[in-house]
């Protein structure tokens, strides 16, 4: 994956361990275009922190090379590499107040008072809070600190900024306000952005491309269409978005499907993703929304009798659980629209499903 | 309309709501009284009560008043000008022979001493003379003993320590005293006082300032190691707390002697023995080593409280590494700094066993001249005195710190 040549960051081979025993990243390769928007998502430890720390200077690489617009930054001190950064708890410097904050960046780089005066309002407005330039941090709410850390991240126009968390400590109405608000500052400045979440519904909204850490590697880097229709295995068809999954064997593979026994109880016609030969074990992968309740006859391939176990009422859908193929914990969506079926708990249906929406990936 | 009103401010029983209220913010209060007053009790008696009473001694003629009033009394119309006639002779004869009677009559002079040196052993000479005498005149009697009775200054003496209360001992603590004219200041060759002052605030400051520069880089190094290793460290510094400050002093005794075992060291070195013992410059490090803690304490605490990330992202904001610690890091020091160094500086004007056992005579500070009034002398006043003007010194200081500082910006942990 090391094509490397016109990508703006380039991590080439990078490993780091802290303890000479573990590696936190393996064998990292990942190019990044300039005026992207790339998202780190993982389950905590994964190694997304470690990730970004190596790129903004503070943690050094154990092995491989990191390159920043064509060149090497491995040996780079932090102050040099004219990275904005945004941290989980923000950062901003407590005796500071919003005005000075912005300014610090600005004044160390020695910029004439009045273009320092000029940038600083510019930034101010570009995060609505023109009116707060004389407050300090304690007095401002966590979303405008926020703002704040962000502005001041942008104020001296880096070539790349990343942000580590910045709206974990939000409560969901003011994250989901500030991540569109990021992603409008993101493309009226064509800046290039890392961005480190855990939160996957914030890596679709707002990414161009993401990157699914798990363990120190990269599980799959797409777009966040390309994640939730098209995961490459398992651990990423699970981690985003919900998702049926059945363990079965191989038992026919060629001409672009395939046929999976699952236990005794049937064979299922799927989408060969990763599996191996015939025979071996496999996860299938089956998004909730594409199983369709009693379809006609002749629609699916994947037709199956089940038995309503639960269902939970969602507003716009409703969630059944429902039993089949052995399995109690499978779920299915059903849009509350017009000639929706009448389902009640311990009615028999069918469900059924078209072979490429059932991928056949990784045993788990 | 109205009854609905008043019926709000009812409780559900009937009793007004402000009066339940009452009651139940009498009993909270009682409750916090109980709670605070045996510390209260305790700082009265221990803190306040002693306070108040040296300070009393410290502008009353504890010698005098009451054993001179006769003088005082006779004394009351003479304008301080040529010597008092006769009556004034005879109330000082007569109030010498009833102190004699009881024993007291050495306490005067030693009181008249003090302002008028030598008056000493005039007064025992007179006093033996006029306790053999019934009755006057005895005008002829003194002035025919020693010359010194038509002194005008001497009598100027005898009328103010008649007096019950004296401003000598504060004039006194400030290397003043009161003249013919009013306030001056006493002959150069007399005044110590306010080079005791000096010499302490001197050795305060220079004590806070090493502690500071000794304390700041340990303090940084214990905030950011990993805690195991931070633990350890932090018994090492907490180790001289431990020990009793009389048994570390001693120890600086024995290190800084010229047999001692750092100039056996030195001897080998360079083939010298420094003076260290009864210097200066031993005061100052063993009230050093002493107030390390103190100073690094606060500081500390302070340093815990800073997220490593300030300093990160100062540096990913372009600032070098001495940038990010002088503009982010140092200033969010400072609250500690300033408590830690408050700290110090104040608990160095006490100072008296360290400067007293390892310091030389030009080393001593104003606590060892409050021992010296109290112990060896037996004055009192005198002692109540120089202790009051370093308690309000250290008090204008404090004052003026809080200005430039802010006491609320001052954090101890
Ligand atoms: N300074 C360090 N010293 C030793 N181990 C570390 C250090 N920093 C991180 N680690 C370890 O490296 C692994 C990856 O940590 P990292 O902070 O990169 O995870 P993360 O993906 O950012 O997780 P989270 O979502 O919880 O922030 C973890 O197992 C962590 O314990
Ligand atoms: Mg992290």
């Amino acid at each position: 994956m090391s094509t490397g040549g016109s990508a703006f960051v380039n991590f080439i081979d990078v490993q780091k361990t802290y303890d000479g025993e573990t590696l936190v990243v393996k064998n990292l390769n990942l190019a990044i275009q300039r005026g992207e928007f790339l998202t780190l998502l993982g389950p905590s430890g994964s190694g997304k922190t470690t990730t970004l720390m190596m790129l903004a200077g503070f943690e050094v690489p154990t092995h491989g090379r990191i390159e920043l617009d064509g060149q090497a930054i491995n040996n780079l001190a932090p102050h040099k590499r004219d990275i904005g950064m945004v941290f989980q708890n923000y950062a901003l410097f407590p005796h500071m107040t919003v005005e000075e904050n912005l300014a610090f960046p600005l004044s160390v780089r020695k910029l004439a008072k009045a273009e320092i005066e000029q940038k600083i309002d510019r930034a101010l407005a570009m995060v609505q809070l023109s009116q707060m330039r004389k407050r300090r941090p304690a007095q401002l709410s966590g979303g405008q600190q926020q703002r704040v850390a962000l502005a001041r991240a942008l104020v001296f126009d880096p070539k790349l900024v990343l942000m580590d968390e910045p709206l974990g400590a939000l409560d969901k109405q003011l994250r989901e306000h500030m991540q569109i608000e990021i992603k409008h500052i993101h493309q009226n400045l064509g800046v290039t952005v890392v961005y480190v979440t855990h939160d996957q519904g914030e890596a679709l909204t707002m990414s161009d491309r993401v990157a699914v850490f798990s363990d120190g590697e990269i599980q799959q880097l797409a777009s966040p269409a390309d994640l939730y229709e098209r995961p490459q295995n398992s651990f990423v068809a699970q981690f985003i978005g919900e998702n049926n999954r059945l363990t079965g064997v191989v038992t026919e593979l060629g001409n672009g499907h395939c046929s999976v026994r699952v236990g005794d109880v049937g064979e299922i016609r799927a989408l060969p993703v990763k599996i191996g030969t015939s025979g071996q074990k496999t996860t299938l992968s089956l998004r909730p929304e594409r199983v369709r309740i009693n379809p006609a006859i002749g629609a699916c391939a994947n037709v199956f009798d089940a038995r309503v176990e639960e269902l939970i009422y969602m507003g716009d859908h409703t969630r059944a659980r429902v039993h089949v193929l052995g399995s109690s914990n499978f779920i299915v969506k059903v849009p509350n629209s017009e000639g929706m079926p009448d389902l009640a708990p311990g009615s028999a249906i069918r469900i059924g499903w078209r072979p490429e929406d059932c991928r056949a990936l990784d045993a788990f | 309309m109205a009854l609905a009103e008043t019926a709000n401010f009812m409780t559900i029983d009937g009793v007004p709501l402000k009066k339940r209220l009452a009651q139940a913010e009498r009993s909270r209060k009682l409750k916090a009284v109980g709670l605070v007053a045996p510390l209260f009790l305790f700082v009265v008696l221990t803190f306040l009560y002693p306070l108040a009473v040296m300070a009393l001694k410290s502008v009353t003629n504890e010698e005098t008043s009451g054993r001179l009033t006769r003088t005082g009394a006779a004394l009351a119309g003479w304008d301080g000008q040529g010597i008092p006639d006769e009556t004034g002779f005879a109330a000082l004869a007569e109030d010498l022979k009833a102190a004699q009677q009881k024993r007291e009559a050495g306490e005067i002079a030693k009181r008249i001493n003090s302002e008028f040196s030598g008056a000493m052993s005039k007064f025992k000479g007179i006093t033996r003379k006029v306790e053999a005498m019934e009755t006057g005149p005895y005008k002829e009697l003194f002035l025919s003993t020693d010359k010194v009775w038509s002194d005008p200054a001497l009598w100027r003496v005898i009328k103010s320590v008649s007096s019950r209360y004296t401003p000598y001992y504060w004039l006194a603590a400030l290397d003043l005293k009161q003249g013919q004219a009013g306030i001056e200041r006493v002959p150069a060759d007399q005044a110590v006082f306010i080079d005791v002052y000096t010499r302490t605030f001197w050795i305060a400051g220079v004590v806070t300032l090493f502690t500071l520069l000794l304390g700041f880089p340990v303090a940084h190094l214990l905030a950011t190691q990993p805690a195991r290793r931070a633990n350890m460290l932090m018994i090492l510094v907490m180790l001289p707390f431990w020990t009793s400050l009389l048994v570390r002093t001693t120890a600086w005794f024995v290190l800084l002697r010229t047999e001692g075992p750092l100039n056996d060291l030195a001897e080998l070195l360079v083939d010298h023995r420094f003076e260290m013992i009864f210097t200066r410059f031993g005061t100052i490090v063993a009230m050093t080593h002493i107030q390390l803690p103190f100073t690094l304490l606060p500081i500390y605490s302070v340093m815990k409280t800073i997220p490593p990330s300030h300093v990160r992202a100062a540096r990913s904001l372009g600032a070098g590494p001495f940038m990010a610690f002088w503009r982010v890091y140092f200033p969010q020091t400072v609250p500690g700094i300033a408590a830690g160094c408050l700290l110090t500086f104040i608990l160095c004007l006490g100072y008296y066993i360290t400067p007293a056992l390892v310091g030389g005579p030009r080393d001593q500070m104003v606590s060892y001249y409050v021992a010296y009034y109290m112990n060896n002398i037996i004055n009192f006043g005198q002692a109540a005195a120089l202790g009051g003007v370093l308690l309000i010194i250290t008090m204008v200081l404090y004052w003026l710190y809080n200005r430039l500082v802010g006491i609320d910006k001052m954090k101890l942990g």
